[in-house]
């Protein structure tokens, strides 16, 4: 996103580009924000059902993938006090452990959708037909959310690869490195979006 | 060149701003486990919004950024609450 | 008036700037945002015929009762065709990605936007969304549910709804990629003395779009995934039979698409702004009224998607609550209405073709708001919804608002953008036509809906007869109009009498303190404001 700075301007503006980034993450915000729109609606509608939903998802699993989100998010954000710091190892080992983190956590949610799966419960199912429309809307936007939300993960680390090859070969440094700190705001986007799904959908039995 | 003076914040910050975000996990699922019922979805949205309100304020650094992101986020999710509000005017009185 | 002429050639435009390519590659390679900008104008020109045709097809249809030239499936495609073009292709980046790529930087002092590679890579996500809108028209035939896409139909349907709705998908990342764009640009690369009451009228009402496309658009985006998760994996978000509400569909739908309504009308309004006080010598009535009418009516504008969905059985006091927000939008147009009347008076007002335009707006856009309040109040929706009466309101709104802005745009910023004058004369004649035209067509339509014309059939009872054919006629004059105004701009774009002149109609704004045409970073030296905008002395 900050590979943008003006082509004719000599200098570069790190506040114009960190403000752009800003008002992405907002746009991301209302797109998670019909959904959860969608989802209060039907949660509204069909309480009961969610409730006994709710139940079939494992919390043990879910509690796993929030502590690894919010550990990543930490390990992010401190690798922009190590850059600033001009520890350019510190900086690559912190977004390292991110990535790694991010990898564990789409491992994590693999397994658990294929154990769904296996249970005979996917969008359009035919399991879910018979287990009613509350568990059919249950189930649709539990695959369509957490879906929604493992392609950011995915957008999230190949951007923090990005980061991470430029801090590597120096092109991120301790008085320019606003893509860092853009790519941390993404990764913290992602993670804050994960805060309300983990209660919306395991928490609320 | 850039008009903001960085502020590096410590390690130890972020550090204790996980620990606090554990603490409350900890906390939304064991409220969760024991039946409050009617209250338990509001106390896990609660714990979700203190949660994220750390998260915004430390990890992205919006306590010490210039005030207008500050501005601008809290409109954009009352912006967001007032949607969702609109929207169960009618869901809520049909 | 003596340095009103940029003759003493010290410097290349932008049109003879070309970076060291050749060909095409001129313009599809250049991160200028004034050469983004006639990209979008020309692909737009191309999807405005297509989507003119489309109407002109229906009209024609229209002109008798029964079957004239197709059939009702062919109908359904045609007008849902001509909707998804027309809105999404044409009137929502309209002036936006044309008008405010290339004024906005130079209003403000700028030399270029804020992120030049971005632009015109929304423009290439332009082109892509427009594609998949042409692939949409193959296969299983056009869509047919409407520009709506309303739900359930919309993934039931067997014609082609899917590329089209991706493609309005695509469509909207480009217009939220051009609304963060001229945020970012405003709040970062304003001149020294620029201060935020010292912009241009045109640039504020950017700033207000910039802001609504970002924040609705995503929530459209969002919602045709979901009908696209309907149809393809038949999750059920909006299938009665599994438990979803189709109404939610329509709840979704219109939070994004009453805001779009202001993405259209409200550059329109900045347009009328800039053009008022050039053509009266006046500085503009009311400036910060208008700046805070443009706020407010952005803002409001978020609150009011309920009143398209009167008779589809939301709650009481859903109801009366969207009705009630509906009214509050009107107060901030009106005051802008009111702001271009004062404007105008005891100006000395030039009868020029820009302000021709501009001053045909004011009065279809009076008709089209105040019919506007007929359709959002409760009771007489009731009876309105659906009817000829509606189509004749948004076309009025939309049409004769953006068009007309539109219109007045290119006259109004041409010799600039092109350092080419058109032919005053033909353009006057295009106007007088285009504009008698347009009521013909558009004006029966209001009393075919109040005697109970439905829209969306190919076929009417015979009462209905006699005003069809006054607005077919409408349709045939209008595009004769039409007809003359395109030429008469291409023709001049091409082999127009050259002109250098800097300031053509006394404009007090920066774009009219450069050379014409600009020089490719518009300023040689970033210029320091000192005095308010629309000041004449």
């Amino acid at each position: 996103m900050s590979a943008t700075s003006a082509h004719i301007n000599e200098h570069r503006d790190d506040t114009a580009s960190k403000l752009g980034m800003w008002l992405f993450i907002f746009t991301e915000l209302m797109l998670f924000g019909g959904l959860f729109i969608t989802y209060s609606v039907y949660r509204y509608s069909h309480s009961g059902a969610f409730h006994l939903a709710a139940q079939e998802l494992d919390v043990t699993m879910g509690t796993i993938n929030t502590v690894i989100l919010l550990i990543s998010s930490m390990t992010l954000a401190m690798s922009t006090t190590a850059i600033q710091k001009k520890d350019k190892r510190t900086t690559l080992i912190l977004i390292g452990i991110t990535l790694v983190l991010a990898l564990v956590f789409l491992v994590n949610k693999y397994f658990e959708w294929s154990a769904k799966i296996g249970h005979g419960i996917w969008p359009g199912s035919p399991l879910l037909e018979e287990l009613g429309r509350g568990d059919t809307l249950f189930f649709g936007l539990y695959f369509f959310m957490t879906g929604l939300h493992a392609v950011h993960i995915i957008v999230g680390m190949v951007i923090l690869i990005v980061v991470f090859v430029f801090v590597w070969k120096d092109k991120l440094t301790f008085d320019n490195f606003q893509l860092l700190e853009n790519g941390g705001l993404y990764w913290h986007l992602v993670d804050l979006i994960w805060i309300f799904l983990f209660p919306l959908f395991y928490l609320i039995t | 060149m850039s008009d903001t003076s960085h502020h590096i914040v410590p390690y130890s910050t972020y550090g204790l701003i996980l620990l606090l975000l554990l603490v409350l996990t900890g906390t939304s699922v064991a409220v969760t486990q024991i039946e409050l019922t009617k209250w338990s979805t509001a106390v896990a949205l609660l714990l979700a919004g203190t949660k994220s309100a750390f998260v915004l304020a430390i990890f992205m650094h919006l306590k010490f950024d210039q005030k207008i992101f500050r501005i601008m986020a809290v409109l954009i999710i009352l912006l967001l609450a007032s949607v969702i509000i609109i929207t169960f005017l009618d869901y809520a009185f049909r | 008036m003596t340095s009103n002429d940029s003759e003493n050639k010290g410097y290349k435009s932008y049109l003879e700037e070309d970076g060291g390519r050749k060909g095409i590659f001129k313009w599809i390679l250049s991160t200028d945002h004034k050469r983004i900008a006639l990209l979008y104008l020309y692909s737009m020109m191309v999807w405005f015929t297509v989507g003119v045709v489309l109407g002109l097809l229906m009209k024609l249809e229209l002109i008798a009762p029964g079957q004239t030239i197709m059939g009702p499936q062919s109908y359904n495609a045609t007008f849902t065709v001509h909707g998804v073009i027309m809105i999404f292709l044409i009137v929502i980046p309209g002036l936006p990605a044309v008008f405010g790529n290339f004024m906005l930087p130079i209003q403000i002092g700028a030399k270029d936007v804020a992120f030049p590679r971005l632009n015109l890579l929304s423009w290439y996500i332009y082109v892509l969304g427009s594609i998949l809108v042409i692939l949409s028209l193959f296969g299983n035939g056009p869509p047919d549910t409407g520009w709506t896409f309303y739900a359930p139909y919309s993934f039931k349907t067997g014609t082609n709804m899917l590329p089209a709705a991706l493609g309005a998908f695509v469509l909207g990342f480009s217009s939220i990629l051009t609304g963060l764009n001229f945020i970012v640009t405003i709040h970062r690369m304003r001149a020294p003395g620029m201060t935020w009451f010292k912009m241009p009228l045109f640039t504020w009402t950017l700033y207000g779009t910039g802001w609504i496309q970002l924040l609705a658009t995503p929530i459209i985006g969002i919602t045709l995934l979901m009908v696209a998760g309907d149809r393809i994996l038949g999750i059920g978000f909006f299938d009665p039979a599994k438990g979803g509400d189709p109404l939610l569909y329509q709840h979704l739908f219109w939070i994004y698409s009453h805001p779009a309504v202001y993405i259209m009308i409200l550059p329109a309004m900045g347009v009328i702004s800039e053009i008022i006080p050039t053509f009266s010598k006046k500085t503009i009535f009311g400036y910060k009224a208008i700046v805070l009418s443009t706020l407010a009516i952005a803002f409001v504008g978020y609150f009011v998607w309920g009143h398209h969905m009167f008779t589809s059985g939301m709650s009481g006091t859903a109801l009366y609550t969207f009705s009630i927000l509906t009214f509050l939008v009107a107060i901030p147009s009106a005051i802008k209405v009111f702001n271009w009347i004062s404007t105008m008076h005891q100006g000395s007002i030039s009868t020029d073709i820009p302000f021709l335009w501009a001053a045909s707006f004011i009065f279809v856009f009076l008709i089209g708001g105040l019919t506007g309040l007929v359709v959002g109040a409760l009771a007489t929706d009731v009876h309105l919804h659906d009817t000829a009466f509606v189509v004749a309101h948004f076309h009025f709104i939309v049409f004769g608002g953006v068009g007309f802005a539109f219109f007045g745009a290119i006259h109004y910023w041409f010799p600039k953008i092109f350092g080419r004058m058109y032919d005053k004369s033909w353009a006057k004649t295009g106007w007088i036509i285009f504009f008698v035209g347009f009521v013909t067509l558009y004006g029966p339509m209001f009393y075919l809906g109040m005697i109970g014309m439905p829209r969306r059939y190919f076929d009417y009872l015979d009462e209905f007869h006699g005003p069809n054919i006054v607005s077919t006629l409408g349709a045939l004059v209008m595009i004769a109009g039409l007809l003359i105004i395109l030429t008469n701009l291409i023709k001049a774009a091409r082999h127009g009498e050259k002109t250098t002149e800097m300031n053509p109609w006394g404009g007090t704004n920066l774009e009219w303190q450069i050379p014409t045409p600009p020089p490719l970073e518009n300023f040689d030296e970033i210029p320091v404001i000192e005095k308010a905008t629309y000041k004449y002395d």
